[in-house]
């Protein structure tokens, strides 16, 4: 019997279950790579080869040399492996998390002042079935 | 005997670490969440325990995807601020109390609680945050800290109820540790937050409200909340939120309030902060 994954119909979101591990682990661990300072100046030197060296599929790779992180999470990434990636760059969780809605940076942290994303509209996919 | 004399919540936000760190802690955008912890600096100045139980999940950092434990005590002497990628937090280093932590661990396993015990981590934002806040920047830590790590990146984390029935355990343990220990327990992480994909940013007041209401008169009920709603309702990463189950399920059943801290944002969270007595 399939597992009951009701997650599925949260928007905007992508749960880090065990099926997302499995297809992320490479580049997730290529991620933890980055928590020493020497790698994360290799990897800043070259990216694609530093890249190149991880068991890594070819979109997975492509998303990182873009900084697609929505695209990362979709493909097995998960936002506290991610972080390693925007840390290295120097970048905040505000800015990672402002990318990933589409938002300018100003414009999210305008949104989080006066009180962030609001839930109304945000919790189902589909109108839960009211019948 | 040692004691469990207080417990204490707040959220682990790194970003609030790094505006500790960089003094920042007076601008504009920092001040009101920074004022929502003076009065328990002062308080904790006059409580301060010989040793705190702090709760808190690591962040991809001691555990990569090579292993994932559900619940993991430190045994060590000591535990040193990680690297996560943006340099060592200028932190003290965390001192442990191994023999507290070895009685904790044989007492709760065998209360049927599979705590996977470690004897050499280094520990993230998730733990250095909450004392920062807590305790301001000391030459060092004015106690012992034993780390309690709770997987809540990997889905499922452990449900509410088990975290709830956890803390039981670590109570009787505490309570049944020789020593004369005045003990706090901490339970850290959340409130409302997503950080990810375009409902990034999802903050839902009302529900965290309820949590703290409900976390204070009626933890059992609220310890039923299945994974889904935390998930739907308070983000993805608001599941944090079931790690203060297990300081709550570690207190009486009835507590005191002493203080209560709620704001929004620190960056993309939603902050909560409580401090309970336990023991009247």
């Amino acid at each position: 019997m399939a597992l009951d994954k009701p997650y599925a119909d949260i928007p905007g979101t992508v749960i880090f279950d065990a099926e997302q591990a499995r297809r992320g682990y490479h580049l997730n661990m290529f991620c933890m790579s980055l928590m020493q300072p020497e790698n994360r100046r290799r990897f800043l030197a070259g990216e694609r080869a530093y890249l190149d060296a991880w068991p890594m599929t070819e979109a997975q790779k492509q998303a990182v040399l873009d900084r697609d992180y929505n695209r990362m999470i979709a493909l097995g990434g998960n936002v506290y492996f991610l972080a390693r990636i925007f840390a290295t760059d120097g970048q905040s969780f505000q800015h990672a998390a402002a990318l990933m809605t589409g938002m300018t940076e100003a414009d999210y942290v305008k949104m989080m002042l006066s009180g962030g994303r609001s839930p109304e509209g945000n919790l189902y996919c589909t109108e839960p079935d009211r019948g | 005997m040692a004691r469990i004399s207080a417990g204490i919540t707040t959220s682990h936000v790194p970003a609030i670490g790094a505006a500790v760190d960089l003094g920042k802690t007076a601008q504009p955008y920092w001040a009101p969440l920074f004022a929502g912890y003076e009065f328990s600096k002062r308080w904790i100045a006059g409580h301060t325990p010989d040793v705190i139980l702090l709760v808190y999940n690591d962040h991809a950092t001691a555990f990569s995807l090579d292993i994932v434990p559900t619940f993991a005590i430190g045994c060590a002497e000591r535990f040193q601020p990680a690297d996560e990628g943006w340099g060592r937090r200028p932190v003290p280093v965390v001192e442990g109390h191994p023999e507290l932590a070895a009685h904790i661990a044989q007492s709760v396993i065998q209360q049927d609680f599979d705590l996977t015990v470690i004897h050499r981590m280094d520990v993230d934002h998730g733990l250095t945050v909450p004392l920062s806040l807590l305790f301001g920047q000391p030459a060092a830590w004015p106690c012992r800290v034993i780390p309690l790590a709770v997987n809540v990146v990997l889905y499922p984390p452990p449900s509410g109820r088990r975290c709830y029935e956890l803390g039981h355990a670590l109570r009787r343990a505490i309570e049944s540790f020789d020593e004369d220990l005045d003990v706090q327990v901490w339970g850290t992480g959340g409130m409302s937050h997503q950080l990810q994909g375009p409902r990034a940013g999802l903050i839902n007041q009302p529900f965290d409200r309820a949590f703290l209401d409900r976390l204070i008169r009626e933890p059992a009920a609220l310890a039923q909340m299945p994974h889904i709603d935390y998930v739907r309702l308070a983000g993805s990463e608001g599941i944090e939120l079931v790690m203060w189950l297990i300081m709550r399920g570690a207190l009486h059943e009835r507590v005191r309030e002493v203080h209560r801290f709620y704001h929004v944002p620190a960056s993309n969270t939603a902050v909560g902060h409580l401090i309970l007595d336990n023991t009247e």
